[in-house]
């Protein structure tokens, strides 16, 4: 976590004593990158808002003339997705809403309680657990997709069963919540992982303090790790939005037609249209899906950098 | 040792105000029983599921899994494949292009991470503009990186054409439609995706370097160049290191990059052993081969992450 702090919010302190042309050359190199890393995206916005002719006649690279925002109220609210649906991405954005909102709270929740445990209450054995949960995050998942296709499937059935007797299937089988399952066990690796981290580096007295006054395992929980979680909390909570939100696989897999998430049917979109491609529609839509996890960097960058460090450089 | 002091301590203490009633045996327990269902989930998705699907690649399951065993049958015809060259098999293909498309990626994202780590640890101006417009790229998703250099690489209307119209027509670029250039083309946009990350990573490390020895280098008379190359480069080799396991990871799980930039794949060009995988198990109906190729994927991504693991609990441990 240092070293993504370091990242973040250090001046670096050496000035060498670069020649004039060195420090120009330094500029130049990074000014050239930059407009490479720049580029695509403001491409994908002047795309998004020129007409179609405009697009196909003209140079991607220059300024639209008719400025037109129909290519984004087309992929809103209109442009085919698949075979039959042509109520546009809509609905499969508020899909992929419905979708990581809970898959979110529940792994973040579960991982603050994992990680309190391992480090406060830990047990012979607990390197063993946090090993086995930490490898969890760097399986391949197509080496657990299969399996899950299948206990999804019998997981449908016991909901139809259900909705037969009872008139309610209790979510079983429902796409979203299959997704929000799939998501909240394969990200319980990473949430465990940035909370066991964070807590190791809590002051264990003022939690041994509280056990002797009497406190329970949840009141210290509740009244002295989550207070002091917050930043750890907004690590995870991002984390965990951009992957789930960007998943494709899992949602490719276990979620088809209309309850497809946002990645999945941007994909639909861009990959079946027949005939002509409207790449400023598909623009305009690939922007909207991203428009979520971008805000999310705008807003908060500084926790985004350490998330993605904490998940990556600490193992 | 002093974790285990404290839930000792803690014991004594709920043992002393509870007696040796089952609330106090409850209390032992509470921390073991909320991990509980964590560890049991990880347990039979991850343990249980990475099982079940080596036994499936045992077996002869086509759409739906069976459980005729018939021992090494898919490994035998994957490795078969392996050597298939004239026509290539789609393993054969996943293979060369993993090699080709993880070789790539690798290099240039640590490369162009390491260029730019270096580059803004000069003291610029603007490293607080510069720094967030490399990073970006990694808040997108595959898809929609994809999408967006789908129409860059279009040669009808992205760059080729851009040219053209600028006046330099002899440029040809159409990797992007050339089923033997395609992985080159998600190469381009996995390296654009996440490079920038991997500059955060040594940017990082740069910063950890402690400024005394190189205020030592500088005066013994080291160039900028010498106090990198035989100083801070191999201070920071631990972070190459995690880059490289990151980046090795990323490649041979992407998927979605190939389906987004090639437009599904076509004819299988730009197969991986991810897309390999996915196409036999739930399109052609070879579920075992399928299953096979992904034990294989898991295989590899353990050699390299298991170690690491060690390595990294084991440091913790100290």
């Amino acid at each position: 976590m240092s070293a993504a702090d370091l990242v973040t919010s250090a001046p670096s302190r050496r000035r060498p004593g670069h020649s004039r042309t060195t420090r120009i050359v330094i500029y130049g190199l990074l000014f050239l990158f930059a407009l490479v890393y720049l580029v695509p995206l403001l491409v994908m916005v002047m795309t998004s808002l020129k007409p179609l002719d405009e697009v196909t006649g003209g140079n991607m690279f220059a300024l639209p003339r008719h400025l037109t925002f129909a290519p984004w109220s087309m992929a809103w609210g209109e442009a085919r997705i698949g075979v039959s649906d042509t109520r546009g991405i809509s609905g499969y954005f508020f899909n992929s809403v419905k979708m990581v909102v809970p898959a979110v709270l529940i792994s973040t929740l579960l991982g603050a309680l994992n990680g309190y445990v391992l480090t406060k209450w830990s047990f012979p054995g607990h390197k063993l657990v946090f090993g086995m949960m930490l490898f969890a995050c760097f399986i391949p998942f197509q080496s657990v997709i299969i399996p899950m296709a299948v206990i999804l499937g019998m997981l449908g059935r016991i909901g139809v069963n259900l909705a037969d007797l009872t008139g309610w299937s209790f979510g079983l089988g429902n796409a979203t919540v299959n997704l929000v399952i799939v998501h909240v066990i394969y990200g319980l690796g990473f949430t465990t992982l940035f909370f066991r981290n964070y807590y190791a580096a809590f002051p264990s007295e003022l939690v041994k303090a509280a056990m002797i006054d009497g406190a329970s395992f949840f009141q210290i929980f509740r009244r002295i790790l989550l207070p002091n979680s917050t930043p750890i909390i907004i690590v995870t909570v991002i984390y965990q939005f951009t992957n789930i939100w960007n998943d494709f696989l899992f949602g490719s897999t276990f979620a088809a037609g209309d309850t497809a998430p946002m990645t999945v049917a941007l994909n639909n979109l861009v990959n079946t249209s027949t005939g002509v491609v409207e790449y400023n529609v598909n623009m305009a839509a690939a922007i909207i899906a991203a428009a979520p996890t971008l805000l999310v960097y705008v807003i908060a960058g500084r926790y985004f950098v350490r998330g993605l460090m904490a998940g990556a450089v600490k193992g | 040792m002093t974790a285990m002091t404290e839930r000792e301590a803690a014991t004594a203490m709920t043992r002393r105000k509870l007696g040796p009633s089952l609330r106090g045996y409850f209390q032992d327990w509470l921390p073991r029983l909320v991990l509980a269902p964590s560890f049991l989930l990880v347990l039979v998705f991850v343990y249980g599921f990475n099982l079940w699907t080596l036994f499936l690649s045992f077996t002869n399951s086509k759409a739906f899994p069976t459980t005729n065993l018939i021992g090494f049958t898919n490994y035998v015809r994957l490795w078969n494949w392996t050597f298939e060259t004239d026509p290539p098999s789609n393993w054969y293909t996943a293979l060369v292009n993993m090699g080709l498309f993880g070789g790539l990626y690798i290099f240039f994202c640590l490369f162009l991470g390491l260029l730019l780590a270096i580059l803004l640890d000069q003291k610029i101006r603007g490293e607080g503009i510069l720094r967030p417009i490399y990073l970006y790229p990694l808040a997108l998703s595959f898809i929609v990186t994809g999408t967006a250099w789908k129409l860059f690489l279009d040669p009808r209307i992205g760059l080729e054409n851009a040219l053209h119209d600028w006046g330099w027509t002899s440029f040809h670029f159409d990797w992007v439609v050339d089923p033997k250039m395609m992985i080159y083309c998600v190469a381009i946009a996995g390296i654009w995706q996440s490079s920038g990350f991997v500059m955060a990573m040594f940017l990082a490390g740069l910063r950890g370097v402690d400024g005394e020895i190189l205020k030592a280098a500088q005066i013994d008379g080291a160039s900028t160049y010498q106090t990198y190359r035989r100083i801070v480069i191999p201070i920071i080799r631990p972070v190459f290191f995690s880059a490289l396991i990151v980046l090795a990871h990323m490649a041979i799980k992407s998927y979605d990059l190939v389906l987004s930039v090639t437009g599904k794949n076509p004819g299988g060009a730009a197969e991986l052993p991810s897309t390999f995988m996915y196409s036999y198990t739930f399109t052609r109906n070879q579920m075992a081969i399928g299953s096979a190729s992904a034990v294989i994927m898991l295989m590899t991504i353990a050699a390299i992450m298991v170690p690491y693991i060690y390595s990294e609990t084991r440091e913790q441990n100290r």
